[in-house]
């Protein structure tokens, strides 16, 4: 018997699912001088807003939003369409997961990219091409959001569940055959249990896109359909009722974390420490069985008509000109009026729009990165500033851009009308998108290898840039892309934020549908194919660097 | 003597290379039969096409009369051991070894019972509810054997099941499997590529090399 000394080390330390490498002994700089920026700029852009709506909030004039029964209707709905979302995308995504992952067949990477499209593009265009693609009479109605919220949380499920599928031993599901379990069986006893911390994860960030989701409801929903998003934004710019604004954000906070902590406590909870394996394509299977063929063709259906048709009816309805086909709706970008009080046109707002989003994603690495390499390096607190970092990810965009405005309106610091205000509401959301791309790759590099550089003369500044810099830089390219596209769709901060003379693209799209008229409606439908286009081109670039390379999602 | 299992011109290409070659083989009804050859030569690509898990390209897999080249694995009665125990995580110790009886329909109460049997066997009675993460590698490869004989497998293919512990270990295993085989009386086919571990398992060692090409190995 070897009971003793080996299984009590095993005790104390369990496998972990994957072990990540010990944080660095000779450090380019101290973690608290690398983390001051980060922590400024949180406290300053993020912290002090989200103070001042549950200051505001929390007043009795605010509170009195409360006692309205209108308010709980919008609670009622924001909390019940979120589920339903999440329900179905699940229903829909886990085959999908599964046949992307598992099945072996021509065209399946090329597959998995176009179905990983939707999720990046900006919630506008996904409003947007819902509206070209749905029939007239279900715009503003439940069940467009719902479609929608499928059509953009697919991919969500399917990498999210996907990569663990694809990394699990199949050797635990033939351990179970070879016990006598039937196939239905092993799926139900062996690779559920395996599979669902990565479902309740992929449900958790479904809930949570779906919960706080803004373009989408603001562009396909109507009068029955109003989230407390929606509600935020309409109370802000059409009411001017910032009390009672306020008293919802706070209800949002307070719902959202609520949301992150069962989520968490339920994740490790179900957590298992099964060893994964390393190279997934190897035991794909071909689908021969008749089960399986008409498993496959009915996510090629689904990839099709639930994820295919909306972009291209997008596209096509944008050239669609008085029953006939023409480039008139193009041609009007550069001339239309988008009435708005001063002069804008349309296509003004690409150069608006990539303006903005160099400017974020340059601040989104530059701040991202020091909190990453704080993070990495730290002896104590990395757990902690981690979290900080990721807070805005865990707010809504609503909350982000509406706590900028009341909070920098006012001395002392009054950045009203500055253009600045987007692009700092753009960083704030791309920072931890930066941390999760940046630190995995910081924390894989050796230390021994600075420390190597430390032997032969380097100074602990120079062997950081000179060894993890180099290493690093592909993850700091694929953070910008990413910062870049976020900053590119991003509608719910910026709703808030824009001056209404520089209207970035989401901004301009959702001005043009609100006007009468043929000609501004198929405008806002060319104007959204060219932002699907170039957060499609900026986000497959991005996607190209990386691969080969190992990060998260 | 009429052979328990009998392999028939087994053939397996692995992409575009010939792995397994006709292999044939015959397992006597209370036999160890040890298969010896170095790493990636096919062995455990045999066991996998005689367990179900692999469809050769050519080739048939018999239990005397019973023709098994298209039953399912779950079917086929024959247990499998992993050179890695490959315990189910989320389940426990005894729950992990109850698998295969709960499968075949066993009352959870009566199932638990032989658990308790079978932990006895195997010198790790009592562990039932320990979690199976908390295992050191020798008493997780000792459940797994366990696992794997709960359901009265008709054969017990093992597949370098003692391949990641250290010498002493799998020395002290390897005689502790080998008792325990002759006394069930199962069949089984041991595979190895160590020499002296094939010597103390098997009653007849054969190295696949000599089992490819056609033919049957002489008994």
């Amino acid at each position: 018997m070897d009971v003793g000394g080996a299984a009590l080390t095993s005790v104390l330390a369990p496998d972990p699912v994957r072990s990540e490498t010990p944080t660095a002994v000779s450090r380019p700089l101290p973690a608290w001088l690398l983390a001051i920026v980060p922590l400024a700029f949180l406290a300053l852009f993020f912290g002090w807003p989200v103070v001042r709506i549950i200051a505001r909030g929390l007043s009795s004039e605010s509170l009195q939003v409360l006692s309205r029964p209108e308010t709980w209707r919008v609670i009622g709905f924001t909390f019940g369409q979120a589920v339903l979302s999440t329900v179905l995308t699940l229903l829909v995504g886990l085959p999908g997961a599964y046949v992307l992952n598992r099945y072996a067949f021509p065209g399946r990477r090329l597959l998995l990219a176009v179905a990983t499209v939707p999720f990046v593009l900006p919630t506008v265009v996904v409003g947007l091409a819902f509206r070209a693609l749905l029939p007239a009479a279900w715009v503003g109605t439940l069940g467009a959001i719902l479609v929608a919220h499928v059509f953009f949380n697919y991919a969500v499920v399917v990498r999210v569940v996907g990569s663990l599928w694809a990394h699990i031993d199949p050797r635990y599901e033939q351990a179970a055959r070879t016990l006598g379990g039937s196939p239905w069986r092993v799926l139900r006893t062996v690779t559920w249990p395996l599979l669902r911390p990565a479902v309740l994860a992929a449900a958790a960030l479904v809930f949570l896109f779906t919960f706080t989701s803004f373009g989408v409801v603001l562009v396909l929903g109507g009068p029955t359909t109003v989230t407390l998003e929606v509600e935020i934004y309409q109370r802000t710019a059409q009411l001017l009722d910032l009390a009672g604004a306020s008293a919802l954000a706070v209800l949002q906070i307070a719902g959202l974390g609520l949301v992150l902590l069962v989520s968490a406590s339920l994740q490790s909870r179900l957590a298992v420490g099964q060893k994964l394996r390393a190279d997934p394509t190897e035991t794909l299977v071909r689908p021969r069985r008749p089960g399986q063929r008409l498993l496959f063709a009915g996510v090629l259906a689904t990839i099709l008509v639930l994820l295919v048709a909306p972009m291209a009816a997008l596209v096509l309805r944008s050239v669609r000109v008085d029953g006939g086909w023409g480039l008139d709706w193009w041609r009007a970008l550069d001339s239309i009026d988008a009435g708005t009080t001063r002069y804008a046109p349309p296509l003004a707002s690409l150069r608006v729009s990539l303006t903005y989003a160099v400017v974020a994603a340059v601040l989104a690495v530059l701040i991202g990165g020091l909190a990453a390499m704080a993070v990495a390096y730290a002896r104590r607190g990395a757990r902690l500033l981690d979290t900080a970092v990721m807070l805005p990810l865990g707010t809504s965009a609503v909350t982000v851009g509406f706590g900028l405005l009341i909070t920098f309106a006012q001395a002392p610091l009054d950045l009203r009308g500055s253009w600045i205000m987007v692009p700092l509401g753009h960083t704030l959301i791309a920072v931890p998108l930066v941390l999760r791309t940046v630190l995995p790759v910081l924390r894989s590099v050796d230390p021994r290898l600075r420390q190597v550089a430390g032997s032969l003369g380097a100074g602990p500044l120079r062997a950081w840039s000179t060894v993890d810099l180099p290493l690093l830089s592909r993850a700091l390219g694929i953070a910008a892309g990413f910062a870049f596209a976020v900053s590119l769709g991003e509608f719910g901060a910026t709703a808030f934020l824009a001056r209404s003379d520089a209207p970035t693209l989401p901004v301009q799209i959702v001005r043009l549908l609100g006007r009468p008229g043929a000609q501004p409606y198929g405008a806002a439908m060319a104007l959204a194919t060219v932002l699907m286009v170039v957060t499609a081109a900026v986000m497959l670039s991005t996607e190209r660097l990386r691969r080969g390379h190992a990060g998260q999602m | 003597m009429t052979a328990a299992l009998t392999v028939s011109d087994v053939t397996v290409y692995y992409g575009e290379r010939l792995l397994l070659d006709r292999v044939g083989l015959a397992v006597q009804p209370d036999e160890v039969v040890c298969l010896l050859g170095p790493s990636g030569s096919g062995k455990s690509t045999l066991l996998q096409v005689i367990a179900g898990l692999q469809v050769p390209a050519s080739g048939r897999i018999r239990w005397y009369d019973e023709d098994l080249t298209a039953v399912p694995t779950h079917r086929r009665g024959f247990g499998l051991v992993f050179q890695d125990p490959l315990l189910f995580p989320h389940l426990d110790v005894g729950r992990n070894v109850a698998y295969g009886l709960r499968a075949a329909g066993m009352p959870r109460t009566e199932a638990a019972d032989r658990v308790e049997d079978l932990l006895a066997l195997v010198d790790l009675a009592g562990c039932a509810r320990r979690r199976a993460v908390t295992l050191s590698g020798g008493e997780a490869q000792r459940v797994a054997l366990a696992r794997a004989l709960a359901p009265n497998p008709r054969l017990l293919l093992l597949d370098e099941p003692f391949g990641a512990l250290d010498r002493e270990l799998r020395d002290r295993l390897a005689v502790d499997v080998r008792a325990l085989l002759h006394r069930l009386g199962t069949p089984a086919i041991h595979v190895t590529h160590d020499i002296v571990e094939a010597q103390l398992v098997g009653d007849r060692v054969v190295r696949l090399a000599d089992l490819t090409g056609g033919g049957c190995a002489p008994v």
